[in-house]
């Protein structure tokens, strides 16, 4: 958008500039530059958002396997792949797992996360560098916290259970049993999305003129009255950006389910993400992982539009 | 104004062009004539001992042959997909090692040159099984000079506590893991790996396989028996239920830890187990659940393979290299370093002689399987319906007949 605009304006320049200069070349130069001025962001977008997806839709419509790579050939197999994922018994299982991962995923780390920056927002000794510290989950690598919470959540010797065992709870098998593991998955993925949550939250919370908290206060509305009414408002459209950012962060996250739980125990945090990784790089069958992550760029898109949507209203508010 | 900067544009980009002819004429291009030649080499042996032990043992061959010898050590997990990546630019290395199971999907693309076309094949005393899993359409691609499988590993001290003897047959095994059970202090009788990937269906196989079970279709009578007895293991209280998150490094971890009386896992494990202080182990071969039923464990290893690299000449000497790293003399120094077993079976029996840690992995070797035997490059997809029932049964989701059943509707 920026860059069209910025056209139109070096085109008027250029007008009134060359002042008699014929009209016709005038249109063709101000044309020109307009396009000038846009074609780096369209070279970028063809070229790193464009032709990735393009390829992949069209190997999800092959037989690609470890033999392209060498000989190049991909038969074609029309929507073969498609429904070889759509069939199998696992994919209703990643959809639903992907869901409940994504919806739990994001409703924790939203909750805490505004708790948390609500909390931060009364100004008290250290609170500057207690902030801080909530950013280091989003620092460490994600693999080498995926390799620490997996031996705090071991059944035997991991600290969480030595901790609860202080208590009288016995071992809790958290990524053993598949009915926990998604559980687990879940949890370690939520302290991870607490610091993007705080601080974009904290930051929204930051640009609400204090003085209508004071206005309201006067007419007695303080407390869950003066949130209601003044703080969610004003943040709306800071939430809308955080929740739709964290369901397309959320939907492709693969690296801490696989240092977790690699998908498992018997495919119980399987979701679309592992499982395209899992079809391709494990399996090498390329065009059915292909495939099942078109469906994760599907459902990431309808989330996308939605944001699209919602910023452009609030712009037009 | 313009026009000279798109000549220095211009300019730019024939510098940067010209720069990267360069580079792949550097890389790519061989001397013909006069100069030693040099041979990239490329395995995952990113750690030591193994590591320099195999760079020292390249460097003889490569002095044998007459040629330079330069290796690239690429982490276990990105081999195939660096390889697969090399295959379609035509950077494929000159000697390539590879884990024997996927010998066959990377000869499937018709990466790798048959080894006959150089004159070379495999020695005579090579253990059946390991010409099979270099085999692919019938043609040898590639060999292993050393080779490995995975055995029972018991703890001395613990069974001689216990008066256990070590088991023999599924029977005496349930038996003895209930034996060596003490939950006061979290110790198991028995460990093994029953992960989601790969290295759970590498540890299964022993029971499957000596049970009579076949990886076409695994949902059957003598699958089920299999998987009852890994899920009785369990259901006893013998094996700790996280065995379906652990790998095998995990399971020797338990072992070393006193937390395990016995494991199942392989000589790789050798070079930690001896370091260990205070750790009296043995090891023995995987009971079998009927006496007159002979183990067949899987046979691990990695072979050693020559890409279409087109350099017919290089070709040639890569050939010649892998047939030195294969001669039994090279296969008893690579047993040294890596603590596997020769391929060679009578250079296996002398090694055994000086190395009695190794008898129960040497005595396995002989009736060892290869995994892709049979179904060659479909190997992975039968591999991922066995750990997918292995992990339904024991997660209690499925009962072990049911499981094979549900894992047997996506091997095809």
């Amino acid at each position: 958008m920026t860059s069209v605009d910025a056209g139109l304006d070096q085109g008027t320049v250029q007008k009134t500039s060359t002042g008699r200069a014929p009209r016709r070349r005038t249109h063709a130069g101000r044309y020109l530059t307009r396009w000038l001025f846009v074609a780096p962001a369209i070279v970028f977008v063809l070229l790193f958002f464009g032709y990735p997806i393009v390829q992949n839709v069209v190997m999800s419509l092959q037989n690609y396997t470890t033999t392209t790579f060498y000989t190049g050939e991909a038969p074609w197999v029309g929507l073969q792949n498609y429904v070889n994922v759509f069939t199998n018994p696992i994919f209703s299982t990643t959809l639903l797992n992907t869901a409940l991962f994504t919806i739990g995923s994001i409703v924790l780390q939203f909750g805490i996360g505004l708790a948390l920056a609500l909390f931060f927002k009364r100004h008290f000794p250290l609170s500057g560098f207690l902030r801080s510290l909530l950013l280091l989950p989003w620092l460490l690598p994600l693999i080498a916290s995926a390799a620490v919470w997996k031996w705090i959540l071991d059944q035997g010797s991991g600290a969480l259970n030595q901790f609860l065992g202080i208590f009288g709870v016995q071992p809790v098998p958290w990524l053993v049993s598949p009915s926990l593991a998604l559980v687990a998955v879940i949890g370690v993925n939520v302290w991870l999305g607490i610091p993007f949550n705080t601080t974009i939250l904290y930051s929204g919370l930051q640009a609400v003129p204090e003085e209508l908290y004071e206005a309201a206060a006067l007419d007695g509305a303080t407390g869950w009255k003066a949130f209601w009414h003044i703080t969610w408002p004003s943040i709306r459209s800071v939430v809308s950006v955080v929740i739709v950012l964290g369901v397309v962060y959320t939907l492709k996250v693969v690296d801490i389910i696989l240092g977790l739980t690699g998908g498992g125990p018997a495919n119980s945090t399987q979701t679309l993400a592992t499982w395209a990784y899992q079809n391709s790089f494990v399996q090498f069958l390329f065009g059915q992982g292909a495939a099942v992550s078109n469906v994760l760029i599907v459902i990431s898109l309808v989330f996308a539009i939605v944001y699209l949507y919602m910023n452009r209203k609030g712009v037009d508010e | 104004m313009k026009k000279s900067r798109i000549i220095a544009a211009v300019a730019g980009v024939a510098a940067i062009s010209l720069s990267l002819a360069a580079c792949s004429s550097g890389s790519n291009g061989s001397s013909t004539s006069g100069a030693k030649q040099t041979l990239t080499v490329e395995d995952y042996y990113t750690a030591n001992p193994s590591m320099s032990g195999y760079n020292t043992i390249y460097k003889q061959c490569g002095t044998e042959i007459g040629a330079k010898v330069n290796t690239v050590h690429i982490a276990g997990a990105s081999l195939i997909s660096k390889v697969l990546q090399q295959a379609s630019s035509k950077t494929l290395p000159d000697v390539l090692m590879l884990d024997n199971p996927d010998v066959q999907q990377i000869a499937a693309t018709g990466a790798l040159a048959p080894l006959k076309n150089f004159g070379v094949s495999a020695p005579s005393g090579d253990v059946p099984s390991v010409v099979k899993a270099g085999t692919y359409k019938g043609q040898l691609y590639g060999l292993a000079p050393v080779i490995n499988s995975i055995a029972l590993y018991y703890n001395v001290d613990m069974l001689k506590a216990a008066g256990v003897t070590p088991p023999k047959t599924w029977d005496e095994l349930k038996a003895a893991a209930v034996k060596l059970t003490d939950s006061s202090k979290g110790v198991y009788g028995f460990a093994m790996s029953n992960i989601n990937t790969y290295e759970g269906t590498w540890q299964f196989l022993p029971f499957f396989w000596t049970n009579g079970g076949n990886e076409k279709d695994i949902s059957t009578a003598k699958a089920a028996q299999a998987l009852q007895f890994d899920v009785d293991l369990q259901n006893d209280g013998s094996m700790s239920k996280s065995s379906v998150n652990w790998s095998q490094q995990d399971v020797n971890n338990q072992f070393v830890a006193g937390k395990a009386a016995m494991m199942i896992n392989g000589p790789w494990q050798l070079p930690v187990l001896t370091t260990t202080k205070g750790l009296n182990f043995a090891s023995v071969p995987i009971p079998v659940r009927t006496s007159s039923q002979k183990v067949v464990s899987p046979l691990g290893g990695e072979t050693f393979n020559v890409p279409q690299t087109g350099d017919k000449t290089k070709m040639a000497l890569s050939a010649k290299f892998v047939e030195c790293l294969n001669k039994p003399a090279t296969q008893l120094k690579i047993a040294k370093i890596s603590g596997n077993v020769p391929a060679d079976q009578a250079s296996a029996a002398t090694w055994v002689k000086t190395h009695p840690d190794v008898a129960a992995f040497v005595e396995t070797v002989k009736t060892a399987r290869a995994r892709t035997a049979e179904l060659g490059s479909k190997w992975p997809t039968a591999a991922t319906a066995i750990y997918t029932a292995v992990q339904l049964a024991l997660t209690g989701k499925a009962t072990p007949t049911a499981a094979l059943q549900q894992a047997q509707s996506q091997n095809k």
